[in-house]
């Protein structure tokens, strides 16, 4: 059969066309919502028409005074899914909370896989409700965790929520935990650039957030990604702090000789920060004791501070602080 | 039961023998290089085997890379979407994905659940699937919009369908695993086997095995659950790089013409060279003698 050389139209990524919209709907945010020709016959074009349900959230004035309070709001992306995200989250969150001074929160916006509270070992606990909302779980006096991870019956039973659901739970981390006064807020995030991200981004909006850490893999096919969410955190308009390479090179234990298990074929994310115009915060060598900590529940920074990656880790992190102002 | 249902999708897949979901909680455990494993393996496992790959992972899609047809474009027929063929003229691996769908590779495709949905629906009525032997569906992590909607869409085809779970041996991943198959249990999806990647490297300098990401726990996994282990895979560093560089350079329209047939070809023999490919064998061979039992109990 002879195939038609017609692209397929791709529609835009960030518009508001309803699945069940008519032909040539202009979206539900436009000007001509409900106005245009399109419209005439759609079920829902009075709705469209009315301007009602264009208002603002109303979870949103909540999720501003309880963020007023916060003084820097971090999220930790990454396009790829398993490439360190959490572990990078949880070892920020350490690193932040060991100035005694220093009041630090960690946010799991990760629905279905919650890895947040393994990582910091307090997988067993459970969130408490007081008069001034949820409290958070505490690592420690100054580290505040919150994860849907603490909210489920078994850790065994699978989330399957759909996307409306997912983003009602963010907005009820955001307004109804009492995080109390915080230096920092990391926000840990699922792989990908959907409901969650839109979700949080939109939440926090008026509050502002401080920037974007963006993990990533030495090789290309996780890189791919990594381009997707700069796009993305652009289209947005967050600001990207810089890029942290995790697992990249690989001493082996038994002689010592470094070798490259995610081979940067594509020039890894040197390259990738170049090309994108953003900043190479750092890499992270591969050490199997990471994932080791991680699955305990320690930190890996203070059980191995001779680690090379634990001095990777702490440079990033002293030069975040030193990007948002903050040394 | 459902069978009895005709919808554009059971009408589409009609002549589709075996859905295989290749799925996992956590993300970067190599559901997408299991899946192009699985793909090139099925494929090669008889000369005549027709097998398409469909990629629901909307946000960030690797099967174009991993197989040496990114870049490629999808033409419109009369009857339908055609696939993307990585092994060109043969047309015997169908492979569909959204990263063929974009206009620069870079693009995010920012996109809540509905519109999600909505695409892939269409990719399974939409394409022009045409007679398979298997039909590989590479899921993105997590359980949620994209794969409820993939279940939901199916239905009809429910007794043809089975499930394949990666996992890697490091706790935090198996956690997600477990979530992972408690979803398969949630919808009655048949579950082939758990499949361990990232068991071990083998050190190119001194041949020591270091257990990067732990070992042993998807069969300890297996064990406890209940379900059948096909088998681990270590770090295979030339398969990184294989399905890394897997990528001819920009040629769009280059689908028709030969030579894509000849580079596609290659990435198979490269790939039937790899260490991998001799412990994947044993992986397709248990699919293969699992399916038909599996899918004896659905009917």
């Amino acid at each position: 059969m002879l195939a038609v050389q017609a692209p397929v139209p791709v529609p835009n990524a960030i518009n508001d066309v309803p699945e069940n919209a008519p032909e040539h709907c202009p979206g539900t945010e436009s000007e001509l919502a409900g106005k245009s020709d399109a419209c005439d016959g759609c079920a829902n074009q009075e709705i469209c028409a009315s301007n009602t349900p264009k208002g603002p959230d109303p979870a949103l004035p909540f999720i501003r005074e309880r963020m007023s309070t916060v003084k820097r709001k971090i999220l930790v992306l990454s396009g790829k899914g398993g490439v360190g995200k959490s572990t990078f989250t949880a070892q920020l969150g350490w690193a932040f909370a060991s100035d005694e001074e220093t009041q630090t929160g960690i946010m799991d916006v990760d629905i279905c896989g919650p890895s947040i509270p393994t990582i910091l070992g307090i997988a067993s606990e459970q969130v408490h409700a007081s008069s001034s909302g949820w409290s958070p779980v505490y690592v420690q006096d100054n580290l505040g965790v919150m994860s849907v991870g603490f909210m489920l019956p078994s850790a065994k039973d699978a989330v399957m929520w759909r996307g409306p659901k997912k983003n009602g739970i963010i907005a009820q981390f955001l307004k109804d935990v009492d995080w109390g006064v915080l230096d920092y807020l990391v926000i840990d995030t699922p792989p990908g650039t959907s409901d969650e991200h839109l979700s949080i981004v939109q939440f926090l909006k008026e509050s502002g957030i401080d920037g974007a850490v963006v993990v990533t893999t030495p090789q290309e096919v996780a890189l791919q990604d990594v381009r997707r969410e700069i796009d993305f955190c652009r289209k947005v308009g967050i600001r990207v702090l810089g890029v942290v390479e995790n697992m990249a090179g690989f001493v082996c234990p038994g002689c010592k000789t470094e070798s490259q298990i995610f081979k940067p074929t594509t020039g890894g994310a040197r390259r990738l920060a170049q090309d994108m115009g953003v900043e190479m915060l750092g890499s992270v060598p591969l050490d199997p004791r990471i994932g080791k900590s991680a699955d305990y529940g320690v930190s890996f920074l203070d059980e191995y501070p001779d680690s090379p990656a634990t001095t990777a880790y702490l440079d990033i992190i002293d030069r975040i602080k030193e990007i948002l102002g903050d040394t | 039961m459902a069978s009895t249902l005709d919808t554009p999708v059971a009408r589409r897949l009609r002549l589709v023998k075996h859905i295989i979901i290749v799925c996992s909680g956590k993300g970067g455990v190599g559901k997408s290089s299991v899946s192009a494993q699985l793909a090139l393996s099925l494929h090669a496992s008889t000369p005549h085997a027709r097998v398409g790959i469909l990629d629901v992972d909307l946000t960030g899609p690797s099967i174009p890379r991993m197989l040496g047809v990114n870049g490629h474009g999808v033409h419109q027929s009369s009857d339908g979407w055609v696939p993307v063929y990585a092994d060109g003229r043969d047309a015997r691996l169908a492979c569909m994905s959204v990263g063929f769908l974009l206009k620069k590779k870079d693009d995010s495709v920012v996109w809540r659940g509905p519109k999600k949905n909505a695409m892939i629906r269409q990719f399974l009525s939409d394409v022009r699937w045409g007679e398979l032997d298997y039909l590989v569906i590479d899921t993105p992590p997590g359980t949620s919009d994209e794969h409820l909607s993939l279940l939901e869409h199916m239905a009809p085809v429910h007794e043809r369908l089975s499930a394949v779970i990666v996992t890697t041996p490091q706790a935090v991943a198996l956690m997600d695993a477990i979530k992972c198959l408690s979803f398969t249990r949630t919808v009655n999806l048949p579950v082939l086997g758990v499949v361990e990647n990232m068991s071990g490297y083998v050190c190119p300098c001194c041949g020591e095995i270091s257990n990067v990401f732990s070992t042993g726990g998807g069969q300890e996994m297996a064990r406890q659950e209940s379900i059948p282990f096909l088998g681990s895979l270590p770090v295979d560093t030339e398969l990184v790089t294989l399905l890394d560089a897997a990528e001819p350079e920009e040629a769009p329209d280059a689908v028709e013409s030969g030579e894509a047939g000849q580079r596609s070809f290659e990435l198979l023999q490269r790939y039937q060279k790899t260490p991998s490919a001799a412990l994947f064998k044993n992986i397709v061979d248990a699919v293969v003698r699992t399916l038909p039992r599996v899918e004896e109990r659905l009917s």
